[in-house]
């Protein structure tokens, strides 16, 4: 099968998945696109390139932050509060790889890790505006067009549509030529410099844009919990993304979607019968890297590769 | 006169070790120059300061009288600036085709298009093939680099910087590590570009390029110490001393 068949084999069982599955298991795929939308936009960093952020929580947390307060404070509406918080959050991107782009490798990872603690520990001591370790509260899901999302079918639509138009504008930014482009800093930096690619600049755009992935992931999660925690803007939640793109592939475009699936899975289910998920997801995540250090997408691309040469 | 690359003092230490050591060297528009020397004399230094890639300590670059030592590598690419690389350079995982189009988006308005596929630009394409063609790599041009022979990466090596249609070429030892036959093709590509280019030539066996030279400056232990026509050069006794040894 190529890949318009997949997808559309794919797109249909997403389609029909309320049909047929319960409210459990629509809401864990709701979870599931919201995690993709996130490890999908580390993965513009990461995999496209080359900078491993351990601080992407930023994002995801400071949108559902700035969209919880905008609500329970001046009791703004959705319609209002969601374009503020992800312009808001775009803009902390700008600053914050202005910042943490001074370095590459090892000192870009450590600098997005050192921002995000800064927001995780305001978050957690700036009570008054917080709530701190209790969270805030009393939070509502928007209706857009007049549809309420409250129940899990409307939501679970409303996220994948958000999901699929998330991936679609990802893909076509990294088969740009602006993407070639982040790619080949991502391989030879010295070279592109050398051919006219202002190597800066490209990461930074692409640090901005991978922002606000980001935090369109974060919208869609407060709007799923009607919640947020400090917990989500924790080094953990950067982890877990981070794991998510590793595990599935790097600079693959289906890497993020398989990998967030495999840590949503392990977290929300598998964790109802195994108290120790974590330990479980650690193990899975070395089985992989020591069987398919690409990720799995590629991993299982090559032995399928292999497997079809031995056929013919 | 202007010179097309005019190099004035030129100083760079590395840890109070200097590599470039108050160079200033002048090269006409369209002139080819060989710059040779000893390992360690400091060609692969000098370069890096002329493209920008290392930072002087002191001392002037200018491209056609224009003073370039403030200006990042990307500014100066687009000021008419290509080189390539001694310890070849390339996208591996990338075809060559894929190579030549990201050398032409370098200096294209359309690297800044963040949606439209790079499939689309059938221009790019078209002229990333008729520049491999140019230097006999368009039968490998949907290869992935990393496949090809080291001599066809050298050659991919000058057909990307050729892609940008340079005033100044730097080639930094085209001829190393080919085999006698690259060798004489490679001379042949080199004595082929076109007039307009200037071409600085690196080479450290003086023997490989000097006929494709018209001037020749001999670098030791970061300075000049010998500049002149080929025939100058060959019969100054201070290029023996360096070369031919004792």
């Amino acid at each position: 099968m190529n890949r318009a068949a997949w997808l559309a084999v794919l797109g249909a069982a997403l389609v029909a998945l309320p049909w047929v599955a319960g409210e459990f298991y629509v809401n864990l795929t709701s979870q599931i696109l919201i995690a993709t939308v996130f490890a999908a936009s580390i993965n513009l960093l990461l995999g496209y390139g080359g900078l491993p952020t351990l601080g992407h929580a930023a994002y995801v947390g400071v949108a559902a932050y700035v969209s919880a307060l905008l609500y329970l404070k001046l009791g703004l509406a959705h319609w209002l509060s969601a374009p503020i918080a992800l312009i808001g959050t775009t803009l902390m991107a700008c600053a914050f790889g202005w910042i943490a782009l001074r370095a590459t490798g090892l000192g870009f990872l450590m600098l997005t890790l050192a921002l995000s603690q800064v927001l995780w520990g305001t978050a957690y001591r700036w009570v008054s505006m917080t709530d701190g370790d209790n969270g805030l509260r009393g939070l509502t899901r928007p209706s857009p067009f007049g549809i309420s999302l409250d129940g899990a079918t409307a939501f679970y639509y409303f996220a994948l549509a958000v999901t699929v138009a998330s991936i679609w504008l990802m893909a076509k930014f990294v088969a740009s030529p602006f993407g070639a482009a982040l790619q080949g800093t991502r391989d030879q930096p010295r070279r592109m410099s050398a051919l006219g690619h202002n190597v800066g600049l490209i990461r930074w755009l692409a640090f901005v844009y991978s922002g606000f992935w980001g935090a369109v992931a974060g919208l869609l999660f407060v709007y799923y919990h009607k919640y947020i925690h400090p917990i989500s803007l924790s080094l953990t939640n950067s982890a877990e993304g981070l794991l998510a793109v590793i595990a599935g592939g790097p600079g693959t475009l289906a890497g993020p979607i398989v990998g967030a699936t495999i840590v949503m899975l392990l977290k929300n289910y598998v964790s109802t019968y195994i108290e120790r998920w974590n330990m479980l997801l650690g193990f899975v995540f070395v089985l992989i890297i020591v069987f398919m250090p690409a990720g799995l997408v590629p991993g299982v691309r090559r032995w399928w590769a292999v497997w079809r040469a031995r056929r013919t | 006169m202007t010179f097309a690359l005019e190099i004035a003092g030129l100083h760079k230490a590395f840890g109070g070790l200097p590599a470039i050591n108050g160079v200033s060297l002048g090269v006409s528009a369209g002139e080819r120059r060989l710059i040779i020397g000893p390992n360690g004399a400091g060609k692969t230094t000098l370069f890096n300061l002329v493209t920008g890639d290392l930072a002087a300590d002191a001392g002037a670059v200018r491209l056609f009288g224009q003073e370039v030592s403030r200006l990042m590598p990307y500014q100066r690419a687009h000021l008419g600036i290509a080189r390539t690389y001694q310890i070849i350079t390339l996208f591996g995982r990338d075809t060559l085709e894929h190579n030549v189009v990201l050398s032409l988006l370098g200096l294209a308005p359309e690297r800044w298009q963040a949606f439209r596929p790079l499939a689309r630009y059938g221009h790019l394409r078209a002229e990333a093939r008729r520049v491999l063609q140019t230097v006999g790599l368009d039968q490998l041009a949907g290869r992935p680099t990393g496949e090809v022979s080291y001599g066809e990466r050298r050659r991919l090596e000058i057909a990307m910087a050729l892609a940008q249609q340079p005033k100044l070429l730097l080639l930094d030892e085209p001829f190393a590590g080919l085999s006698r036959e690259e060798r004489v093709a490679m001379k042949q590509l080199v004595g082929q570009i076109p007039r307009e280019v200037t071409v600085v030539l690196i080479e450290h066996d003086m023997d490989t390029a000097l006929d494709l030279a018209e001037r020749i400056t001999v670098l030791h232990y970061g300075s000049v110490i010998v500049e002149g026509s080929r025939a100058e050069v060959v019969a100054d006794p201070k290029t023996k001393e360096v070369y031919l040894g004792d």
